[in-house]
């Protein structure tokens, strides 16, 4: 059955309209040419098959083996490339879609490109032996990126890595962020695909060879080389990728294949997929049309695709979890939003894909990202508000502010980064930490953890009450310090990692003339806000140990903090913002001519952070995890939701154009008395947001089980708000207790 | 030698206009009127319900002092968001205890951002303001704790006639209400008066838009702990599904829409 019928006689792009992106790549003019926009509501999806819901409780049983020791097999002996393994199939007879990342689901490959100690390190830590050739290739014949950049490194950037005050470094990992535009396998085949690389490559033979044309000349060589890996690989499955996909079934399963080859290359940070369900619904929407394919079998293909994305599996270590819990891939899909021409990008597909949430239950990958714009279909609206009160799988993204940047064939890389599919990409950068960088203002760069001096030639505040303008003072020159030592880190990295792990086929599904941005970011915004704005609004007394370190701070009166939409101190953090941003750009190298932008997103690495920063002046105690990403700092936004979201959408997208990443939580008893209340009240929630520039928001819709891992993990759920008979409590301040009192409650019906 | 006896001390009612007391916020409330709400929780109360779930709102000084432009600053940011999803809700404590200084808020919030005000109150107060009080006011969320004057008094502290005298004159100014009973097992969830409450509210038709009936639970036992009170109810249990439902189905069956 996973054998596809050889290519039939017809014409792959019979029936499809516009002539311009016959010629060159040009996926975007096929979409724009050629999709069915959807204005209605949800009432048209099928539930799974029999075939589809016994395949993923067949799956369900290596899952949960793989929940119970961490990783359950590893092809520790066979370094991964696109073609390393043979087909693999978690069950050959009944999937529709195939292709799996070694020739076992859920067993993972080995990168080490990226860096031989993550694979070695990762292999011992879930009990697996490393392998002795391997060892002996990555040591003797093979240089990883991370020795690379191991090998430049400065000894400041190093003391500022170990310190925690520049954290989350891609440098001993794939740096990931990219996406590849896996939808042109589908659309043009390899054949085609080839001749376009061999032309871009040919097109240099006369310019100046000087380094960035050679480099340039090689990665053209190995992107054509990749593709032509990738038909070997599709090969194995029966599928043969050179020419176009001629049914929605080849469709998805050529731009699946294309992105299992990258998934197959490269243990990015973040694999993401694109923005592939418009497109894919071109194909659906023509053989529904011709008669080949019907709703249930359209839903079923979809159900197919996202269980292969469900199990994208990468060797990663018990620290990079630590950093980012949950062994997530964010295979981020992006879904919806408006064309430039006011057409909405909603098809039926958008809804299909997002339906997997109840034919499959929730899950957090694939990462469905919701384009959000208040024109959006009314229909769609509220089936977006539906799933997310039924699962809070969904985050949502402001479709018109970056339509406007980046136009309307974007997609979201990770969790908030946008970029135009294959034709931008981006050299992910982590993030400086701005709440410790402000304790060294304080220090004069001495860490108040180690007491070793990591930012060297800056004077201490010796002031026994700080005083806002001195603070200021120094903060900005220690800013400055932050900003040059953490762009030459990103330097290193990225130049590193296109010299030895190079994303042969995600650049090969790009334009070769790209935009690059050099990804910087900032953690701690909320805290290092609201330690200003204690010292500007409170007395700020500082407490040093006996060798003269700011090691505490006793205020005295109270301030006004982010997240209650008060000017006085969220004017500060889009200041913040802003400030930082334009110390970047001040900087006189950028890898590539990259362009530098920033986020305000910490993922959960919040809690890490939190760890490796001392006690701050806002009074947040030592070690106490930091609010994620732009959100406001834990319990201080004390006016709920909308206020919190207010403050958050203040900071301005212009100096954070990699992304604001907010997180809000609200039981769904308390979005409203009915269903299409709770429906209603969240979508208009999320048009007040993005009407007033917010940029992102995590929705928290809780469930039982989100409810129970609140009681477990207090410090991920900041704002869960429970409502009972007109008042509102904070969940994770109630006792335990009372905690499964409202659970109790919260879910008698299910009882 | 006389005997004290134990006197309840109640807040008299604040009477000034320009200025208020504020005792928090919140700005993404949705079940305390239609849509997104942004709700005012006015300090004071006389009432000592002993199910109060946040007594912390009690004493009138316990709050903010705040004045009509405060509480427009609070919204005025929000108010495009809160004019299509839904708009303000002034709760407390007791709303009425503030009526001078709530109406004169309510009333800028209408003619500065056109916005859906409701009142959330239990109405004893009602006396105190003239009819075009209400002028500003589009919904009242009117609570009723008991049926029973007797069972009233003592679940209240207070008579329970002022309650039902300001039902039937929204009835008579012609005012959208919601009507709000908490169940607590033992003390309001006898057949007899709900159904005694149930005829009531019929007869106020058709100015009655819903009956909210909220079962009673335990958040608010840490605050009695904290203010040093003796929770009377720290013992009673939070009704079932089931019980909330019958008591709905009284209502229903009245032809009254519940939640």
């Amino acid at each position: 059955m996973n054998v596809m019928a050889p290519a039939e006689i017809r014409d792959p792009w019979d029936g499809f309209s516009g002539d311009e992106w016959r010629n060159s790549v040009d996926v975007r003019g096929f979409i724009q040419a050629n999709y069915t926009p959807y204005e209605g509501d949800a009432a048209f999806l099928a539930g799974p098959t029999t075939r589809t819901t016994g395949l993923w409780e067949d799956l369900g049983v290596l899952l949960k083996q793989e929940r119970e020791v961490g990783v359950l097999d590893v092809s520790a002996d066979t370094p991964s490339t696109i073609t390393a393994h043979d087909a693999g199939y978690i069950d050959k007879d009944r999937e529709l879609i195939v292709g799996l990342q070694t020739d076992a689901p859920l067993k993972r490959a080995i990168m080490p490109n990226g860096g031989l100690r993550m694979v070695e390190n990762g292999l011992k830590a879930f009990g697996f032996e490393p392998d002795a050739t391997v060892h002996e290739v990555w040591t003797k014949y093979r240089k990883s990126h991370n020795q690379g950049v191991f090998d430049v490194y400065s000894p400041e950037i190093v003391a500022c890595r170990k310190s925690g005050v520049i954290t989350g470094l891609p440098d001993a990992y794939g740096r990931g962020r990219i996406i590849g535009d896996y939808r042109r396998v589908a659309l043009y085949g390899i054949d085609f695909l080839q001749a376009q690389k061999a032309e871009e490559r040919s097109e240099l033979d006369n310019a100046v060879f000087d380094e960035h044309t050679l480099r340039l000349r090689e990665e053209l060589a190995e992107q054509y080389r990749a593709l032509g890996e990738l038909r070997e690989m599709g090969l194995k499955y029966g599928v043969d990728l050179s020419m176009p996909a001629a049914t929605a079934r080849e469709a998805i399963q050529f731009t699946y294949l294309a992105y299992l080859a990258a998934v197959k290359e490269q243990n990015g940070a973040a694999m993401s997929i694109g923005r592939i369900s418009t497109f894919l619904d071109v194909y659906i929407q023509r053989d529904l049309e011709n008669g080949s394919l019907t709703e249930e079998e359209a839903q079923e293909l979809i159900d197919d695709m996202v269980i292969k994305l469900r199990i994208v599996r990468f060797l990663r270590t018990p620290d990079y979890d630590e950093l980012f819990s949950g062994d997530p891939t964010w295979v981020t899909e992006s879904i919806g939003g408006m064309g430039l021409d006011g057409r909405t990008l909603v098809t039926k597909t958008s809804m299909r894909v997002l339906h997997t949430l109840y034919n499959l239950g929730p899950a957090p990958e694939p990462n469905l990202t919701v384009l959000w714009s208040a024109q959006l279909p009314r229909g769609f609206k509220d089936f977006c508000a539906k799933v997310s009160k039924d699962t809070s799988a969904i985050q949502y993204e402001n479709d018109d502010l970056m339509r406007a940047k980046w136009g309307d064939d974007y997609g979201i890389a990770c969790c908030v980064s946008a970029m135009a599919i294959g034709k931008q990409m981006q050299f992910f950068g982590a993030r400086a930490n701005l709440a410790k960088a402000l304790l060294y203002a304080i220090n004069g760069g001495v860490d108040e953890k180690s007491g070793k001096v990591v930012a060297p030639g800056f004077e201490a505040i010796t002031a026994d009450v700080l005083d806002y303008d001195e603070v200021l003072a120094h903060f900005d020159k220690t800013m400055d310090w932050l900003a040059q030592t953490y762009v030459k880190a990103l330097n290193c990295i990225h130049y590193m990692h296109d010299k030895y792990a190079y994303e042969r086929i995600e650049m090969a599904l790009h334009d070769r003339d790209i935009l690059r941005t050099m990804a910087c970011g900032i953690a701690g915004l909320s805290i290092a806000a609201d330690s200003l704005s204690a010292i500007k609004h409170a007395k700020v007394e500082v407490i040093r140990n006996d060798a003269g370190l700011a090691v505490d701070y006793k205020i005295t009166g109270s301030y006004p903090a982010f997240g209650n939409n008060d000017d006085r101190v969220d004017d500060i953090a889009a200041w913040l913002t802003e400030t930082f941003m334009k110390k970047v750009n001040a900087q006189p190298f950028f890898y590539r001519d990259s362009m530098p932008t920033q986020s305000i997103l910490t993922i959960t690495s919040n809690v890490v952070y939190g760890k490796k920063t001392g006690c701050t002046p806002c009074g947040r105690r030592a070690g106490e995890p930091f609010a994620p990403g732009a959100n406001p700092m834990n319990g201080r936004d004390t006016k709920g939701f909308v206020a919190a979201g207010a403050s958050v959408a203040k900071l301005p997208y212009e100096h954070a154009q990699d992304g604001i990443s907010w997180t809000a939580s609200a039981t769904p008893d308390s979005m409203g008395h009915t269903e299409a209340e709770q429906v209603r009240n969240l979508a208009n929630c999320l048009d007040g947001f993005t009407q007033a520039g917010g940029f992102h928001v995590n929705v928290n819709m809780l469930s039982r089980e989100t409810l129970e891992d609140a009681m477990e993990h207090p410090e991920k759920y900041p704002q869960l708000t429970v409502r009972v008979s007109g008042y509102a409590v904070n969940f994770v301040k109630l006792t335990r207790e009372q905690q499964l009192d409202v659970i109790g409650r919260t879910f008698h019906a299910g009882m | 030698m006389t005997i004290p006896v134990p006197q309840q001390t109640f807040e008299s009612p604040h009477e000034a206009a320009c200025h208020g007391f504020l005792h928090s916020v919140e700005s993404g409330a949705a079940v305390d009127g239609p849509g997104m709400r942004y709700v005012f929780f006015m300090a004071g109360c006389m009432f000592r319900c002993l199910y109060c779930h946040n007594p912390d709102t009690w004493k009138l000084h316990n709050g903010r002092r705040v004045e009509v432009e405060d509480l427009l600053e609070e919204v005025d940011s929000l108010a495009s968001f809160l004019k299509f999803a839904g708009g303000v809700t002034f709760s407390g404590g007791e709303p009425l205890m503030q009526a001078a200084f709530v109406g004169a808020a309510a009333q800028a919030m209408k003619d500065r951002y056109g916005l859906h005000i409701a009142l959330d109150t239990q109405g004893y107060l009602h006396g105190t303001v003239e009819d075009d009080w209400f002028d500003p006011i589009d919904l009242v969320m009117l609570d009723i704790k008991h049926s029973d004057p007797e069972k009233y008094r003592e679940l209240t502290a207070q008579p329970l006639q002022p309650t039902l005298d300001f039902a039937k004159r929204l009835v008579r100014l012609g005012k959208s209400m919601r009507i709000r009973y908490v169940l607590v097992p033992g003390w309001t969830d006898a057949l007899e008066d709900v159904k005694r409450l149930a005829d009531f509210v019929a007869g106020l038709d058709p100015w009655v838009e819903m009956v909210e009936v909220l079962p009673f639970h335990q958040m608010g036992t840490s605050k009695w702990d904290k203010l040093g009170l003796d929770y009377k109810l720290r013992d009673t249990r939070t009704p079932t599904r089931d019980e909330a439902e019958a008591a709905r189905d009284v209502f229903r069956s009245r032809g009254l829409k519940t939640c």
